[in-house]
């Protein structure tokens, strides 16, 4: 019988833990397919975050770090120096790890030129800790701690870390893509296998944002979610390149 | 081998690279910026990596970081800075990633000054980050002793997978002293040795497990197996590694406590003691962590001593210990400094003088 389907050798047999509609599985699986098609399962180690992905080092199928809440660029900085250019160095993150209290270390990462790859999920939510406000929650969006909606005066305009990064001079790629559809899903891997290309020829810092859904903390369906998150988030958070050295 | 006249921070940072550290992150803070200095210069030397980092909080994760591969690596900072490594150093313990962090204390609390202090006792050894945690905690008297223990602190943070603090005072950073350093180590990750790091894993590599590098255990009963597991260690520790010194004990009439340069000081007003006839010992732990509470309470316990003083560059924090080990059966007296001023010899000689009038 011809093998139409197998799952990725760089995902354990470990069972998500995820929501159902959570996007959350769908970036683990490009992410590991990516490794498995470079075929870097033995030269890459992940960084996991503190968020809802932080079990992230149970499902990954390679060696794994669980980092403190936002360090995580700060340890792929020591492993990446320690193992050298041969081992692909990557962390995934969330957007209150990243985008709030983490974000001395993924500035400085980006400053450094540090050759490592950043996924960052960005859901617009705290979603491990029950749907809190993040520096990404959209204008007017409610979240347990702002349970009338998010508002410019009280709490500043949504961060957009894509943006911000790429105004940094040793930043080397910077992507948003989403993985709401097939046609995003495919340009998602695309982006997170150049990334990793660019790590393994020496280049600079990396980083892909995925727009995600968290439909739990949302209050909304799977299918809703994906609705809110097409009407809502990639408004605000546009999809596309925002750096690319190799291709300036 | 010959004697070189070194500034101790340079020693220390030199040493830490002839006992095998190949890594060393850091952020600079007065009065241990010799360190990262020296370290940018001499790591490129050797093929080493010195990488100044964004701040405390970074550097200490970098060294969770590049600890996890396996290799030797080293931190250090002084008390503000070590106060900002507190999460990573918890993580460090939790993760059972073996590293050095070296603090060259200064006075506090927050921005205090930049002058010698042992205000970060309490920090080192009763906790500083969160859980239950210990790091073993050398407190060094002499540039010579913070080499001497350099060499084997790497041996010691592998053999049982802690962190290994080196609680130094501004002094001992500063001051320069004829020197022996010993040779080269050349350390080489040995995979054997050391299965749990993270080298590059794949699904043929077995038997050696995939490398996790993690402090999360969710429920109750694994996070009860893992403590129960570094709580075994700790005991370990306690059991083998206690460190003193002990000068002048036998027969003496009282008997001083202290640590660092402090200790240094009191065996001045020791000698300064004898020549007025009064027989005066002292009591060094060099491990504050584990602190060698049986050997105080073995030279308190002589039926000589009349009372103890404990002295100290800060409010009395080692006190507390000291008063466990003696455990109420004497006296127990304090002096000490807060504001980095160093207690000089007359006031140690004068206060066991006041002590023995009754005053
Ligand atoms: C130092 C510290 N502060 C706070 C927390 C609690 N905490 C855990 S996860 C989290 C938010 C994670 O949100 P995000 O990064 O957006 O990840 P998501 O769960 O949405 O994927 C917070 C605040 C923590 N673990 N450590
Ligand atoms: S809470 Fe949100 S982010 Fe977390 S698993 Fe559920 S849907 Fe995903
Ligand atoms: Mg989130």
């Amino acid at each position: 019988m011809a093998v139409l389907f197998e799952k990725t050798k760089l995902l354990t047999d470990k069972q998500f833990h995820y929501c159902p509609g959570c996007h959350h599985g769908i970036i683990h699986r490009l992410v590991a397919e990516v490794l498995d098609e470079m075929n870097l399962q033995g030269k890459c180690i992940g960084v996991a975050p503190v968020g809802c992905s932080v079990f992230a080092y149970d499902y990954f199928n390679c060696d794994m770090y669980e980092a403190a809440h936002g360090r995580a660029p700060a340890v792929a900085t020591g492993i990446k120096r320690a193992v050298g250019n041969d081992t692909m160095v990557f962390t995934y993150q969330g957007d209150g790890d990243l985008a709030s209290i983490g974000t001395a270390e993924i500035v400085h990462a980006a400053h450094r030129g540090e050759k490592i790859v950043t996924i960052f999920v960005n859901n617009a939510i705290y979603g491990m800790t029950g749907g809190q406000m993040a520096p990404t929650t959209l204008i007017g969006q409610k979240a347990s701690t702002c349970p009338t909606g998010r508002t410019e005066e009280w709490s500043g305009m949504p961060i957009k870390m894509s943006e911000m990064l790429a105004q940094i001079p040793s930043s080397y790629y910077i992507e948003r893509v989403a993985v709401n559809n097939t046609a995003n899903i495919a340009k998602a891997k695309k982006a997170i296998a150049k990334a990793f290309r660019y790590q393994m020829e020496g280049k600079g810092f990396c980083m892909i944002e995925v727009l995600s859904t968290c439909p739990t903390n949302w209050g909304l369906s799977p299918v809703e979610a994906i609705d809110w998150l097409e009407n809502n988030m990639i408004p605000y958070y546009p999809l596309g390149v925002y750096r690319d050295k190799e291709a300036e | 081998m010959a004697l070189t006249l070194m500034k101790g921070s340079e020693a220390i940072a030199e040493a830490a690279i002839r006992a095998g550290a190949r890594f060393f992150f850091g952020y600079p803070i007065t009065p241990q910026t010799e360190i990262p200095e020296y370290m940018a210069a001499r790591m490129p030397e050797i093929g080493g990596c010195f990488l100044q980092a964004e701040s405390e909080v970074a550097a200490i994760n970098m060294v969770y970081g590049a600890a996890g591969t396996g290799a030797r690596v080293v931190t250090s900072s002084s008390s503000p800075g070590v106060s900002l490594k507190q999460e990573g150093i918890s993580y460090c313990a939790g993760a059972q990633v073996p590293c050095l962090i070296i603090n060259v204390m200064r006075g506090g609390p927050g921005l205090g000054n930049i002058q010698a202090s042992q205000g970060d006792y309490f920090q080192a050894v009763k906790g500083g980050g969160n859980g239950d945690y210990h790091l073993l905690t050398y407190a060094p008297a002499s540039v010579q002793e913070a080499i001497d223990i350099m060499m084997f602190a790497f041996d010691k943070a592998e053999q049982y997978r802690i962190p290994v603090l080196f609680l130094a005072d501004g002094i001992i950073a500063q001051m320069m002293e004829p020197v022996e350093l010993p040779e080269m180590v050349d350390y080489k990750v040995d995979p054997e040795k050391k299965p749990w790091a993270c080298t590059g894993w794949k699904a043929g590599d077995d038997p050696k497990k995939r490398g996790v590098i993690n402090s999360i255990y969710i429920d109750t009963e694994s996070l009860t197996v893992h403590n129960n597991e570094l709580q075994a260690c700790y005991k370990e520790v306690v059991e083998n590694e206690q460190m003193w010194e002990e000068f002048n004990c036998e027969g003496a009439e009282y008997i001083i406590t202290a640590f660092g340069t402090v200790a240094r000081i009191a065996k001045s007003a020791i000698t300064q003691l004898k020549e007025k006839g009064i027989n005066v010992g002292l009591v060094r732990p060099i491990t504050v962590w584990p602190f060698p509470y049986d050997a105080v309470k073995k030279v308190v316990d002589q039926p000589s001593v009349k009372a103890v003083l404990d002295v100290e560059l800060n409010e009395g924090q080692m006190l507390q210990d000291v008063k466990l080990a003696v455990n109420g059966t004497k006296e127990v007296d304090f002096f000490g400094h807060c504001g980095s001023l160093m207690p000089s010899t007359d006031e140690i000689v004068n206060k066991i003088l006041s002590m023995k009038e009754g005053k």
